[in-house]
């Protein structure tokens, strides 16, 4: 019985772990034709998952493997949501992934092995549990790029993510061995005491910080180490791409959280960071904003809105307290939202030898289908960040945050930039509703898709019309994870 | 008992436009009785804030109270004073007349097209309605959406232009209104109910911001001489029902802001910077006055009158007396149906001729005699005519004015003449003279659709200009509460 207590409250991941190698196993045997057995049960994993997770204990911090791990409702909170993203991610996928002959069992295996990465990175107290959740996301990520053999674009976006990745996670693994070596310790909250109680070496850890910061500014897109984004975004199969910008922002947001504010919370070093993270937030949202005008290709365009949105996230955490962190946690899971929606439209036009990438391809989309023309445009909304979609409830949160936390400037700039972000969000609106269609074939889902994706864009409307609810959850699990 | 007749009359408009929505475009006829019955319903259930309001009180009336987002303490509280209560009819009205004026106009996505319009017919409303400061921003904001799309769907050639500049200018506007509201939600201790912001103490370092943020919404919104270049282009471009809704309510949001936000909130600031805004307000009654002269576009024409007509507004509100704010509400009301009126004479004539310029037309009165007379009848009102409700509120801004200084009110009463000048002088080169055009000897006169909306304007016109007293009636108690409200050092916080 000692051997299993320690696993009950990563009952999850066990779960999902012990699942994959069944699916790995059973995805060898199964002819091409019935290939939708592997596609049903990652979906039941996932679900399996979510059950799991749903039922376990949420008041407290829960610490297992020596402190190594921790289940506490920040965690629960969002592996619920990074199961529900990948559970939508594979629905929109389906005739895309098909249609281009990646309908295969690695696809998923892949996809949940990058899922269980998510899940330890989450619940990581630990760096080195925090280190091998981000690699084995990231590692399944470059793979899953890359499993069209025979694009060039393809690989090439899989071999710079791969390098660029590599490069920042040597950065990160620098910063965290200097901060071993301050302060004796990788346990984040046992680092936090020992900072506390002064008895680190605060330059060995201000040159830390710097490596940590840089490494965390590759992994969530923040300028300057935002290179890798835009040929990522464009070159990575659309369903990959839709993976890589939607569920690994929620664990990211994880990692900041867990290593930044747990790990590094002592005051001064906030006073530090929060400066670093001033510099990047700006200027993400600068050149994110700016450059995302100049795009015609609408996957390098909600590139550098990913890159924009991560100034906004950055704000969020800045800004500090309870407040901010919950702003920034209501932030990304309403991103992660538009997000799925806006590539699931992609996924969505798109078919075989047809990718639906350009602007132009969306135009008179309103004549061809009213409907989905609507939901792009609660979807642009959202993203440009206007009442009553959701994605203003989003920026509110953290503009509220910023300004309460006594930056007024920082507030004036962040809405500046998000009036020009706003025109490329409009000129997608204009394309659909005033240019007369170029193409006219008929736009046909599968049912499921026609299904997820209407209740994804009418959440826009309906998150829009009553945030309170998911804001109070976010409130809550900070609140309870973070005291 | 609570009530929920504001509710209905934010949400009927509305459920009514999804539900024209779902009738989609292979129904055009099914659209447009639907969007017909769902205007009407939006009206009549107005009518009882009509009937059922108090006149001898200044108080909120109506008021419905329920928490929204229950983190930020923002709640979904709706009320409403006079002035609210004659901007929400002067909506119902419109749509309703926008949707019958669209009726075979339109051809084109029909169920679309009359959708926008009770959806913005509802938002506008709800921002009439909004009691807590972010409510008021949501319904503000939202109302872009409907209008950008009007615009650029069933607009113009220049459609897209026009759309994206409204949008974008409105849009710098309002957020920074965002920013301010935010820090008046932390110097309120946590709350956006305007009661609350009515009482905040701030200092004058603190309200002069905050006012110039709220200007910059506003005064792009009413539009206010230098932000108005985006209206021309918009009233050019858009579609007739577009203009009039533009030109009879959306302005009013800008002026209705300045009275229900940057008064009472900022009362200091709002005196401190008084003179600024008076003196764009006279720039835009007399150089906006000429400028209109010179047009040879009808609507754009008609656009520029709006804008020197709307510096009525914020000039008799920065006069702080119960008179000139009571005239720009009345300016407000008589400016929605003239102006309204106007839009669609003008669109009555495109119609038949696809020309909004003036030098196409020429001796319309001989084939259209009924248009020439309501036509006539509707520049008369726009100069300021006494007998019609142009006149009401101007000559009350400029009986204000004149209190407070003579050169400002002989600049303000130079309107009688521009304004004149310029709706006249359109009218005789485009109805009277000879012939000269082919095309303007094969017009027919009115149909019954377009005689009933221009006749219920006209008796509106006349009825309000005649007996404007039920009005001012409901006014009287709510303008000396916002003036109340405005009392400068009310709220100024000292020492800091």
């Amino acid at each position: 019985m000692e051997y299993i207590t320690p696993f009950i409250p990563a009952l999850a991941e066990a779960f999902l772990l012990v699942m994959v190698c069944a699916i790995l196993l059973i995805d060898a045997f199964l002819p091409d034709e019935k290939r939708w057995v592997t596609y049903a049960l990652t979906m039941a994993t996932l679900f399996g998952c979510f059950l799991i997770t749903g039922f376990t204990d949420w008041r407290g911090e829960i610490y297992t493997f020596s402190g190594m791990f921790v289940a506490d409702p920040l965690a629960n909170m969002l592996k619920l949501w990074i199961y529900l993203t990948v559970a939508i991610v594979l629905v929109y996928s389906q005739a895309y992934i098909r249609a281009r002959d990646m309908f295969r069992g690695e696809f998923f295996v892949l996809a949940l092995f990058s899922t269980l990465g998510m899940m330890v990175m989450v619940s990581a107290n630990h760096m080195l549990t925090l280190y091998l959740g981000l690699e084995l996301m990231s590692l399944s990520l470059y793979a899953m790029i890359a499993l069209q053999r025979d694009s060039a674009t393809a690989t090439e976006a899989a071999m710079k993510y791969f390098v660029l990745g590599a490069l920042s996670s040597g950065m990160l693994l620098y910063g965290m061995s200097m901060l071993y070596g301050a302060t004796g310790t990788l346990e984040l909250t046992r680092m936090a005491e020992v900072i506390a109680s002064n008895d680190a070496d605060s330059t060995i850890l201000m040159f830390a910080l710097v490596f940590v910061v840089a490494g965390l500014g590759f992994k969530l897109s923040a300028v300057p180490f935002h290179m890798w984004v835009p040929d990522v975004y464009q070159g990575a199969p659309t369903a990959v791409t839709l993976f890589i910008g939607s569920a690994p922002k929620l664990a990211g947001f994880a990692f900041l959280l867990r290593l930044l504010v747990i790990g590094l919370g002592a005051e001064y070093l906030v006073a530090q960071w929060q400066w670093m993270l001033i510099i990047m937030a700006v200027l993400s949202l600068a050149i994110g904003n700016i450059t995302a005008i100049a795009q015609s290709n609408l996957k390098r365009m909600l590139a550098y809105s990913t890159i924009s949105h991560s100034g906004f996230l950055l704000l969020g955490v800045l800004a500090g307290g309870n407040g901010g962190y919950a702003s920034a946690m209501f932030y990304v899971i309403v991103y992660v939202l538009m997000t799925l929606g806006t590539f699931g439209m992609i996924l969505l036009m798109s078919r075989a030898g047809f990718e639906a990438d350009k602007l132009d391809d969306f135009k008179g989309l309103n004549a061809r289908s009213p409907w989905y023309a609507f939901l792009m445009l609660l979807l642009m909304f959202s993203m440009a960040g206007l009442p009553p979609a959701v994605g203003f409830y989003a920026k509110l949160s953290v503009l509220w945050a910023v300004v309460d936390a006594g930056f007024v400037w920082l507030a004036v700039l962040a809405v500046l930039f998000s009036l020009i972000g706003a025109f490329y969000y409009l000129r997608i609106v204009k394309l659909m509703y005033f240019d007369e269609p170029v193409d006219r074939s008929p736009i046909t889902p599968t049912v499921s898709m026609r299904w997820v994706m209407g209740a994804n864009g009418l959440s826009m409307l309906v998150l829009g019309i009553l945030p309170g609810g998911l804001m109070a959850l976010c409130e809550y699990s900070i609140v309870l994870s973070l005291r | 008992m609570e009530t929920v007749i504001l509710s209905l009359v934010i949400w009927v408009p509305i459920v009514a436009g999804l539900l024209v929505l779902a009738a989609g475009e292979t129904r055009p006829q099914v659209a447009r009785v639907l969007a017909l019955l769902g205007s009407l319903a939006g009206l009549a259930v107005a009518v009882p804030l009509w009937t059922g309001f108090d006149r001898s009180s200044g108080d909120f009336q109506f008021v419905e109270l329920k928490p929204w987002i229950d983190t930020f303490n923002v709640n979904y509280h709706l009320g409403i004073d006079g002035m609210s209560l004659l901007l929400i009819l002067l909506n119902c009205l419109t749509t309703v007349l926008v949707v019958i004026a669209g009726w075979d106009v339109i051809k084109q996505r029909v169920s679309q097209y009359m959708a926008a319009f009770l959806i913005l017919s509802g938002l506008m409303n709800g921002v009439f309605c909004a009691l807590d400061a972010l409510l008021f921003y949501v319904f503000f904001e939202a109302t872009l959406i409907p209008m950008f799309i009007i615009i650029g769907v069933w607009g113009g050639p220049n459609r897209v232009y026009a759309a994206v500049k409204f949008f974008l200018y409105t849009l710098m506007g309002s957020l920074l209104t965002l920013i301010a509201l935010i820090y008046l939600y932390n110097a309120a201790n946590g709350s956006f109910s305007l009661f609350d912001l009515y009482e905040v103490q701030l200092p004058l370092s603190v309200q002069v911001p905050i006012f110039i943020a709220f200007m910059v919404a506003f005064a792009v919104k009413v539009p206010m001489w230098p932000v108005h270049t985006w209206l021309p282009d918009a009233h050019v471009e858009a579609p007739t029902g577009g203009s009039v809704v533009l030109a009879a309510v959306m302005l009013k949001l800008g002026g209705y802001g300045f009275l229900r936000l940057s008064l009472p909130i900022v009362p200091d600031a709002s005196h401190e910077l008084a003179g600024f805004v008076i003196a764009l307000s006279l720039i835009a009654v007399v150089y906006i006055g000429l400028v209109a002269l010179v047009q040879a576009d009808m609507k754009k024409l008609i656009a520029y009158s709006s804008i020197s007509h709307m510096g009525f507004v914020t000039l008799g509100i920065f006069i702080f007396s119960a008179q000139g704010v009571e005239g720009a509400i009345l300016q407000m009301i008589s400016h929605g149906f003239i102006s309204g009126a106007m839009f669609l004479c003008v669109g009555v004539m495109y119609d038949r001729m696809h020309s909004r310029m003036i030098a196409d037309y020429g001796g319309v009165a001989n084939k259209m005699p009924v248009f020439a007379a309501l036509f006539m009848f509707f520049a008369m009102a726009n100069s300021g005519l006494p007998g019609t409700s142009g006149f009401v509120g101007e000559w009350l801004v400029i009986l204000a004015t004149m209190q407070v200084n003579f050169w400002y009110a002989a600049l303000a009463a130079s309107t009688l003449i521009f304004g004149a000048a310029y709706t006249l002088w359109m009218y005789k080169r485009v109805v009277f003279g000879a012939i000269v055009n082919p095309h303007v000897a094969e017009l027919t006169d009115l149909n019954g659709r377009e005689m009933l909306v221009l006749g219920v304007l006209a008796i509106a016109v006349l009825m309000m200009g005649l007996w404007p007293a039920p009005l001012g009636e409901v006014l009287h108690e709510s303008v000396n509460e916002i003036l109340r409200l405005a009392t400068p050092g009310r709220k100024l916080l000292i020492g800091m």
